[in-house]
């Protein structure tokens, strides 16, 4: 495989809310206690007044928020994916999803490649969490690129927002301009293929596209479609995949319980397909310490398992 | 203490009594409800609508005005009587509250029902939603004034005292609070509960100025409403001394009016008791 360019989604998280609160004055930022890591460091350095340091206190973090959007204010409240969702499920359900506050809760660390940390911090559940939210939109971008774009759209479109990235660097899937069209709530196709097409999220997007370029050498034509939007969930390329591919297999740095594989399941369920289908992600489980790779290895998100995984379900 | 106007203090009593009134009317036909917490919160919500706060119904999202968050969403029933006295909607959907099709929800909710702030219901999240409007009154250097009130249960929350930090931390001298403190929460007195006290010496511990009146007296709480805005650099917390079920001869301190409405002899009991003390308050005017 060809050495790919690299770099971490949280720089282009902590960039872009630099660049959006030059343009939107009405942009605000919260922390808890994890702004080196979130890099909302650099709103903070060069808009300090519009950051608020809420400490470890992740519940008065959201609902603070939620106040401040219901007077204008575009809240980005970030943490750990497991602190920012699992923590304060409650808030998110009042005082933002109920609410309809334009509150954007944008986590960093989410999935297990947050590695050495281990289960406690390896958020695994939060795209299940906030999916089941009546009026929550949830994002998981899949490199630093889609990052910049989705952030911006965060900013600019109403209503109560999740997005997800990993802690790691990712490969770079997209250069600005191939983005200047997207869309919440419309998935990418990748690159295009005929016989299976792996619908990913997230981290998992740049292994299922390594993935394809194997499977191609076995003359395997592999779809990939990257599903940066769990919620709204484009349905209508799901169901283009099962009429035009012959199977389809969801890959996630998630529970294969509830996030995009349990989306993508319930679409094909009831549109009756009779498309063969898989979901790859965490069994049901807590995982441990360890490199990302480790992990990924040990726990089946591996570039190998997911080639051999479409083998077997293309048999 | 400063003086008032004797008559404008007992229209406030009398507008009280009518609360009251409608908060008894409101749950006896709803069937369901919290009467206790309603009750013990009236003096407090009326001199806020009624007189402290800067406040528009023709213009509810007027971003200047005063804000109330009501953090324990169970005495849905006073805010909403409140609201609709003050004009924010017909008084007539005071008649509906909890029904199917209708605008006034079991707890309060702010995205369809006019001059209502905050969803709440789930306690302990109303301070810090007060906290996040007196953060941006902050940051956009108005002038408007955020009030919350929370139960003396209720700040058994953690969150609460996130909150409570957050408040001084930020030194947000626009918002007050208010608790009201009516020793009773659904499962006994609070101090058997999990004991508050000394609630004065807790919130002035968190850098919150502590003032403390007779909940019922709305004289001393439109003053202490006026101290708390006079306050700079740190937030205000006013203690509220209450009595559960207020008003109601047979539901005040009695745990079992937490969350049951009065059957219908209670409502006719609980009215001619009301009705006498609105001809009492009229003598006087
Ligand atoms: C988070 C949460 N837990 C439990 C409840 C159920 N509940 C409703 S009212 C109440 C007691 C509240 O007591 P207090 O705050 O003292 O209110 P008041 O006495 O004024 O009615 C409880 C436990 C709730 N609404 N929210
Ligand atoms: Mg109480």
């Amino acid at each position: 495989m060809s050495k790919k360019e690299m770099a971490n989604p949280r720089d282009a998280y902590g960039e872009t809310l630099v660049e959006l609160g030059g343009r939107y004055h009405n942009i605000v930022v919260l922390d808890a206690d994890l702004s080196k890591s979130t890099k909302t460091i650099l709103f903070a350095k060069k808009y300090p007044e519009r950051f608020f340091e809420m400490g470890i206190a992740e519940a008065n973090m959201i609902s603070t928020a939620a106040g401040l959007a219901s007077c204008g204010k575009i809240p980005f409240a970030s943490s750990f994916a497991v602190f920012a969702t699992g923590r304060v499920y409650d808030q998110i359900r009042i005082d933002v999803a109920y609410s309809k506050a334009n509150v954007k809760i944008f986590a960093t660390h989410g999935g297990i490649s947050v590695g050495k940390d281990g289960a406690s911090h390896q958020m695994i559940e939060d795209l299940t969490l906030m999916r089941v939210l009546p009026n929550m939109t949830v994002l998981a971008p899949s490199d630093a690129t889609q990052t910049r774009r989705l952030v911006e759209l965060m900013a600019t479109t109403e209503g109560p927002m999740y997005a997800r990235i990993g802690r790691a660097n990712a490969s770079v899937l997209y250069k600005k301009e191939d983005l200047k069209d997207l869309k919440i709530g419309k998935g990418l196709v990748v690159k295009d293929g005929s016989d299976v097409s792996i619908i990913a999220c997230g981290t998992m997007v740049a292994q299922a596209v390594d993935a394809q370029e194997k499977l191609s050498q076995d003359g395997v034509s592999v779809r990939v479609v990257d599903m940066h939007t769990i919620k709204p969930l484009d349905e209508k390329l799901v169901i283009k995949c099962a009429r035009e591919t012959n199977a389809i297999l969801t890959v996630e740095e998630h529970s294969v319980i509830g996030g995009l594989g349990g989306a993508v399941s319930e679409v094909l369920a009831e549109d009756g397909s009779p498309t063969k289908f898989k979901r790859m992600g965490v069994q049901d489980m807590f995982c441990e310490s360890g490199e990302p790779e480790e992990l990924f290895e040990k726990y089946g998100l591996s570039t190998p398992h997911i080639v051999k995984t479409v083998k077997k379900l293309i048999k | 203490m400063k003086q008032h106007d004797e008559e404008f203090i007992r229209k406030l009593d009398l507008t009280a009594v009518k609360i009251r009134k409608h908060i008894i009317e409101m749950l006896y036909r709803a069937k369901s409800g919290h009467p206790g917490g309603s009750l013990s919160a009236v003096e407090a919500i009326v001199a806020l609508y009624f007189h402290h706060m800067k406040h528009n119904p023709k213009n509810p999202k007027d971003p200047n005005r005063d804000r109330f968050v009501l953090s324990k969403g169970h005495a849905a029933p006073t805010l909403y009587a409140v609201l609709a006295e003050c004009g924010y909607f017909d008084v007539k959907e005071l008649l509906f509250l909890r029904q199917i099709n209708c605008m006034l929800q079991g707890h309060p909710v702010c995205t369809h029902i006019p001059g209502v702030e905050a969803s709440t219901g789930s306690l302990g999240h109303g301070l810090s939603f007060a906290n996040g409007i007196a953060l941006a009154g902050k940051l956009d250097k108005k002038d408007y004034r955020v009030y919350v009130m929370v139960g003396d249960g209720e700040t058994d929350e953690g969150q609460i005292w996130e909150a409570a930090a957050s408040a001084s931390h930020y030194k947000l001298d626009n918002l007050t609070a208010l608790i009201d403190r009516n020793f009773l929460q659904i499962d006994g007195n609070t101090e058997d509960v999990l004991r508050l006290e000394s609630v004065r010496d807790r919130w002035s511990s968190f850098g919150w100025y502590v003032l403390e009146v007779d909940g019922h007296d709305i004289e001393e709480i439109i003053d202490a409403l006026l101290t708390a805005s006079e306050q700079k650099n740190q937030p205000t917390m006013i203690i509220l001394n209450t009595v559960k079920g207020k008003g109601i001869s047979f539901m005040e301190n009695n745990i079992d009016f937490h969350g049951v409405p009065p059957n219908e002899m209670e409502y006719k009991l609980a009215m001619k008791e009301l009705d006498t003390a609105q001809k009492a308050l009229e003598a006087t005017l």
